[in-house]
């Protein structure tokens, strides 16, 4: 993925002061930061791709005609709000436990008629896939400010966050990194980037509970999918399968430790 | 036809506070595909709103302004269930207009 | 020193007022192509047809101090006087610095917010151009930075 961005020299020199700054200095960039980000509250471009969500849910379409009106995502057909809190979680019709983007997808395909593994295999961006990112939108927005609860009664669900939680520590890749590299202790950053610690509660719309995001270095709208496909990619990993176990497990782990933890979603990120 | 946009619009006393996102690439020209072709500009240059059918507001832009625009104004004289109007026309002809309610 | 500095540009600059056609703005004024390809503050005043451009606590701009990212930065612009006919913002540093134009009419306010891209850390101008011909300005450096990860 090419990043496409101009070279800073202005942005070079202030690395460069802030290396070398003292601790009084970091904490008046970090306000500065806090204070940008707070600035792109009102007005998340994702909104568009809510509003976009919200139709393509409502909007009888493939090849059965359907809408997606009688999906269930975990409390019953149809019900949206407080669906997202609750994810990933075991569906008995797919007997395996999914998260938002695969839930969705399996409702495409069993209600409306679309080939669910087509889907998965489609770029981010692009077709189909570009739907289920508004839908997951869509879906998030309705449990905005809900803390979640992800169930853990089903042998699966449990047995799900076990594997999460190998995953997540696994290391692997030619950097021998694993997601704890990075996340898997307090006060960590990368840059600027503040780095929550997944194997706990992060606390309110961080970590877990702040995506989908809309990303504005790249216009982009992101759910959970994507995030963990481009961790993946930044620890030079092979990208996992959309919707794959691997990536529900992480999603278990990580939403269990998130236990109580507000939602933001959808989230505006850099 | 390109995806619709969000306004709210708010009143504020006797005057309407409007949010308007838009849905647009706002491509700069600068950039470069991974063939090493320039892509082209492709920019909402001007937009305009309307209170009731009469004009308020005309700007125009360039492509400084960040994709998926986001515009804040404030209109005179608006109550809550009159009408606000919002277009935009880009570079290659292509319009949107939306509309929405003051609350 | 500032304003010596720019009284001698505004000298040079010396109101060129059908530049462009541009100011004052016709009913319908076409896309103002020469001041968004201009380079710097001064071109696109100049192109804009602006008189010598002077620093106002009248004219305001609202910006963070610095940007996480250079692709949207939240900007606002306004003015506190009567009579302004447009509201112009500008991102020195960028390959065209003029980024949006507003006119202003009787029935909205002369304040005006949205979200430009900074290439690099740059003085970002709102500028005032009155029914009188003059032309208010006031700048505020944001630094632009690159993040992390993304996360």
């Amino acid at each position: 993925m090419r990043r496409g961005l101009l070279v800073r020299p202005g942005a070079w020199a202030m690395a460069t002061l802030l290396a070398g700054a003292a601790a009084q200095a970091q904490k008046n960039t970090a306000d500065g930061i806090a204070e940008y980000r707070k600035m792109l509250e009102d007005g998340n471009p994702a909104d568009l791709f809510e509003a976009k969500g919200e139709a393509l849910w409502k909007q009888k379409r493939g090849p059965k005609n359907a809408s997606l009106e009688s999906c269930d995502l975990g409390k019953g057909p149809g019900v949206v709000k407080g669906a997202f809190v609750e994810l990933p979680r075991y569906f008995a019709d797919t007997a395996k436990v999914q998260d938002l983007e695969s839930r969705l997808v399996s409702c495409m395909q069993a209600l409306q008629g679309f080939d669910g593994a087509a889907i998965a295999g489609t770029p981010f961006g692009r077709g189909e896939q570009d739907n289920v990112t508004a839908l997951a939108t869509y879906v998030a927005a309705a449990s905005r400010g809900l803390r979640f609860s992800l169930p853990q009664g089903h042998p699966e669900e449990r047995r799900l966050y076990e594997v999460g939680k190998r995953v997540f520590y696994f290391r692997g890749g030619p950097y021998d990194f694993s997601c704890a590299s990075c996340h898997g202790e307090d006060g960590k950053r990368i840059r600027l980037q503040d780095l929550p610690n997944l194997t706990k509660n992060p606390g309110d719309g961080v970590g877990f509970a702040a995506w989908p995001a809309y990303r504005v270095s790249n216009g982009q709208m992101w759910g959970m999918q994507l995030r963990l496909n481009d961790c993946y990619r930044q620890q030079r990993f092979p990208y996992p399968g959309f919707g794959s176990e691997v990536t529900v497990a992480l999603g278990v782990y990580m939403g269990v430790n998130a236990k109580g933890a507000e939602s933001i979603a959808p989230a505006i990120k850099r | 036809m390109a995806d619709p946009m969000r306004i709210r619009a708010q009143a504020q006393g006797d005057k309407a506070v409007v949010r308007v996102l838009m849905s647009h690439e706002m491509e700069t020209g600068q950039r470069k595909d991974s063939a090493g072709k320039t892509i082209p500009a492709w920019f909402i240059q001007e937009v305009t709103a309307s209170l009731n059918g009469s004009p308020v507001l005309t700007a125009q832009w360039g492509t400084a302004v960040s994709k998926n625009p986001f515009m804040q104004f404030t209109i005179r004289g608006a109550k809550a269930g009159d009408k606000v109007s919002v277009s935009w026309v880009d570079n290659r002809g292509d319009k949107r207009t939306d509309e929405a309610t003051v609350a | 020193m500032r304003r010596r500095m720019m009284l001698k540009r505004g000298a040079e600059v010396a109101a060129a007022l059908a530049a462009a056609g541009l100011w004052p703005a016709g009913a319908h004024a076409a896309w103002a192509q020469q001041a968004f390809d201009a380079k710097g503050f001064a071109e696109a005043l100049k192109a804009l047809g602006a008189r010598t451009p002077q620093e106002s606590k009248d004219v305001t701009l609202t910006g963070p101090d610095i940007a996480e990212n250079g692709a949207v930065v939240p900007v606002a612009c306004a003015c506190a006087l009567p009579g302004v006919k447009r509201l112009v913002l500008l991102v020195d540093k960028n390959p065209n610095t003029l980024a949006a134009v507003f006119d202003v009419s009787d029935a909205i306010e002369p304040q005006f917010a949205t979200r430009v891209k900074m290439a690099q850390t740059s003085n970002v101008y709102a500028v005032a151009l009155m029914d009188d011909g003059q032309a208010l300005f006031a700048q505020k450096e944001i630094k632009v930075t690159l993040g992390g990860c993304g996360g």
